[in-house]
């Protein structure tokens, strides 16, 4: 018979004076059931944003007007979902499968960035969604590299790589075209026009609205706060923006000397509610697309499971 | 200038790019997620392989056309590729399929390729023989996993065989240029490497317990330029911003 040795306080006070510490947690650490769980919700919607992330770009492979277009979309769909693997894998150190992730994914109990409920309707998108979705992504997850999960810390570390690469390589793409015939241009502006507001809404609601981070906080999950993230990229971003030659769409945006920093107008946080609540112009059409692929795959993955079990059998007689 | 050697580098990427912007259809559709990224990376492979093709056909014909001019604005009556490259996508087992028919011949012929008597040839081929082999590998397995997996995969896979099988003789015949090309040694003889090939895919088969389809039909003509429906539709969605807004850099 095993007692234990300290209580469930004792066990918590224990873990946040560690994560105070900057000390990582690591898989088989003791952990408050509620860091766990938070840590599943974030980690698993990250890589599922990661996997409907590849639908809108993906939807211009076919498309993409060079040769070397084409290679560079593909492999950058393809980190996408490589990032997707580290993601899930980190997670499932959580004691959860990715079956189960999916699951969660498919019956809505689990989010993916809503960002990726907006169609890419243009060329000049893939460029927008490389320098602003991409961009954004960063200024979140260079935070999360020093996030108290280690497995999570570490995973972002190789995709904040990748990502930059990313952003740099979206964003020469939009400057061809923004350096190019008056239709490009426009293709650049508009894709610019549609994208700047949903970018901005990536790093979620205002510090006092925010459902979970507080104790995200706290726990050094996160590092640092939606809106104080929103204004490093807001800051980041505005000039090369001027430097493309477009025009951000919002009126109100404009330089506080005394504060260093840009002012900005406000978010449609109605619009915010509505894609994320289900009614965005795509959110039917991504979930269903990767039911879809999921349940076509499915003969295969039995296949698979059917074929290593009779090797088995085979080895063992 | 060589025609003949133009013709045959356009031929060889015709055939690499249009496989790999068919392949590129499973990119985020394929039974796991890791399949996504392995068959991406196939695809990546062939279509790398198709600007090496094309960038040395627009080196030799110096006509001010470029490799992307090469790919983008001609329209699929002077594509070459074979047929066999452009159907249709397919469920995964036809897909599985397919990839065996053209890596088992894909492997053998790159292995002759890389002594090319044209270095630049031998150089593209030196690169391709290595993505090959793993890209052999790749459907080699799968085609015996799902062949000896379950019964519905059998079922899909040896249907998938006999739907690919018509296409296959194509890999084997030669156009009057090519055969200029193998006598001076830059080409290889697509005939000569039938049996191996024939033994090799018998062997596969038995593993995966298929049954080899019966030689009863073929399809021909995608080196004449006479392809099924199915190339245009890829080429005009392919090639839509090209042909939109001429003339421009992206």
């Amino acid at each position: 018979m095993s007692q234990f040795k300290y209580s469930e306080q004792q066990l918590e006070k224990a873990f946040q004076a560690r994560v105070d510490a900057e000390q990582k947690i690591e898989p088989k650490d003791w952990m408050p059931e509620a860091y766990r769980k938070n840590l599943i919700r974030q980690m698993s919607q990250h890589a599922h944003s990661e996997v409907i992330g590849m639908q809108p770009e993906g939807n211009w492979i076919s498309r993409a007007p060079t040769l070397r277009r084409k290679m560079v979309l593909l492999a950058k769909v393809q980190d996408e979902g490589g990032h997707a693997l580290y993601l899930y894998s980190a997670t499932e150190t959580l004691g959860v499968t990715r079956d189960e992730l999916i699951e969660a994914l498919h019956d809505g109990r689990a989010k993916y960035a809503s960002i990726f409920n907006y169609p890419s309707l243009s060329w000049a998108d893939i460029g927008a969604i490389g320098w602003l979705v991409d961009g954004a992504a960063i200024v979140n997850q260079i935070t999360l590299q020093r996030t108290s999960y280690g497995p999570y810390a570490r995973a972002m570390v190789r995709i904040c790589k990748e990502e930059s690469f990313h952003q740099r390589q979206g964003y020469e793409s939009l400057m061809v075209l923004a350096n190019g015939s008056p239709e490009q241009k426009a293709m650049a502006q508009d894709a610019l026009n549609r994208w700047w507001w949903p970018a901005l809404m990536m790093f979620g609601p205002h510090d006092g609205e925010s459902a979970h981070s507080a104790q995200s906080m706290k726990w050094k999950i996160k590092r640092k706060s939606n809106d104080e993230l929103r204004q490093a990229f807001i800051d980041q971003t505005m000039p090369q923006i001027e430097f493309l030659g477009l025009t951000v769409p919002d009126p109100e945006m404009k330089w506080n000397e005394q504060r260093g920093s840009y002012d900005h107008g406000e978010i449609d946080w109605d619009e915010f509610q509505r894609v994320i609540n289900g009614d965005g112009p795509c959110n039917r059409d991504r979930i269903e697309h990767h039911k879809k692929a999921h349940a076509e795959g499915a003969w295969v993955r039995d296949a698979l499971r059917a074929y290593e079990s009779k090797k088995r059998q085979r080895l063992a007689a | 200038m060589s025609q003949p050697l133009i013709d045959y580098c356009i031929a060889q990427g015709d055939d690499a790019l249009i496989f790999g912007q068919r392949m590129t259809e499973w990119c985020y559709s394929a039974p796991f997620l890791e399949e996504d990224l392995a068959l991406a990376n196939v695809a990546l492979d062939l279509i790398g392989r198709a600007q090496m093709f094309y960038q040395y056909a627009a080196e030799l014909a110096d006509d001010g056309r470029s490799a992307d001019d090469i790919a983008f604005l001609r329209d699929a009556r002077s594509y070459t590729n074979l047929l066999i490259n452009e159907l249709p996508r397919g469920d995964f087992a036809f897909s599985m399929a397919r990839f065996l028919l053209v890596d088992t011949f894909n492997v053998l012929y790159l292995e002759q390729l890389v002594n090319s008597s044209d270095s630049r040839i031998a150089a593209i081929a030196a690169k391709a023989i290595k993505e090959s082999r793993y890209h052999l590998r790749r459907s080699r397995d799968w085609v015996v996993r799902l062949g000896d997996g379950t019964e519905e995969s059998h079922q899909r896979m040896q249907k998938g065989l006999e739907e690919v099988w018509g296409y296959h003789k194509e890999l084997f015949i030669e156009t009057a240029g090519e055969r200029e090309l193998i006598a001076s040694g830059v080409a290889v003889d697509r005939e000569a490497l039938y049996s191996t090939w024939s033994k090799q895919i018998d062997t596969v088969l038995a593993e995966a317990t298929l049954q080899r389809p019966e030689d009863g039909w073929k399809v021909v003509g995608g080196r004449d330029g006479i392809h099924t429906e199915h190339l245009g539709h890829m080429l005009s969605e392919m090639q839509y911003l090209q042909r939109s807004y001429p003339g421009v850099e992206w």
